[in-house]
């Protein structure tokens, strides 16, 4: 029981970007309303970029800024001190790729609006069978 | 990393992702949506990606929030689910 507790609390990052990746999917999956299914995409995307920034962290250390930059020459850098800097980079350009799909996504709802008049997928499934 | 203020905003992201997707209001949604994004931004402020946290704070929580904003007034704000 303790080591089950201990495993839970120390991985609850993971936990939660399980739980957050299962909401985003149920989203896309079983949401009828375009703009609910662009919500769970998102929400999906957001679950990964959590995971990134999980492995990345780290107990006792500080964000990756050098310290007295100016004479670094004379202090050794130690990488244990630091976060890992790399998965934040990486999900920087996520974070921009993410707006970039929702503003086309969005487009293409106002598009669809514009023809059929509804925003959900069993009506407009129904107009256009009925053309 | 705190892990008090880490755990309640885990467990506020999931009740904001999950509200987000079960009102009954696109505007609502919209509006539950940015605020899923701010607390987003702050869990990576704690986790210490501080540059993340930025920008998810400006693109994630602001534009986002309009473009969801401005596609609801364009459309209906009606939904079914």
């Amino acid at each position: 029981m303790e080591v089950l507790l201990d495993v839970l609390i120390s991985r609850v990052n993971y936990w939660v970007y399980i739980v957050l990746m299962m909401i985003g999917l149920y989203g896309i999956i079983a949401k009828k309303n375009l703009v609910k299914k662009i919500i769970g995409m998102n929400i999906l995307q957001t679950a990964v970029i959590l995971f990134f920034i999980s492995i990345g962290a780290k107990k006792n250390a500080t964000i990756p800024i050098i310290e007295h930059g100016h004479d670094a020459a004379h202090t050794a850098v130690t990488a244990t001190h630091y976060i890992n800097p790399l998965p934040h980079v990486l999900m920087l350009t996520a974070i921009v790729v993410a707006v970039a799909t929702l503003g086309v996504a969005l487009t293409l709802v106002i598009k669809v609006h514009q023809q059929y008049h509804t925003l959900e997928e069993n009506e407009i499934l129904e107009r256009i069978r009925e053309a | 990393m705190i892990w008090q203020i880490e755990l309640l905003i885990l467990i506020i992201v999931i009740i904001l992702a999950v509200g987000a997707l079960a009102v009954k209001d696109l505007l609502s949604a919209a509006i539950l949506f940015g605020a899923y994004s701010f607390m987003m931004c702050l869990l990576w402020a704690i986790m210490g990606a501080v540059d993340v946290a930025f920008t998810e704070a400006s693109v994630g929580a602001g534009i986002s929030t309009v473009l969801f904003v401005a596609a609801v007034f364009r459309t209906s704000r009606r939904t079914e689910d």
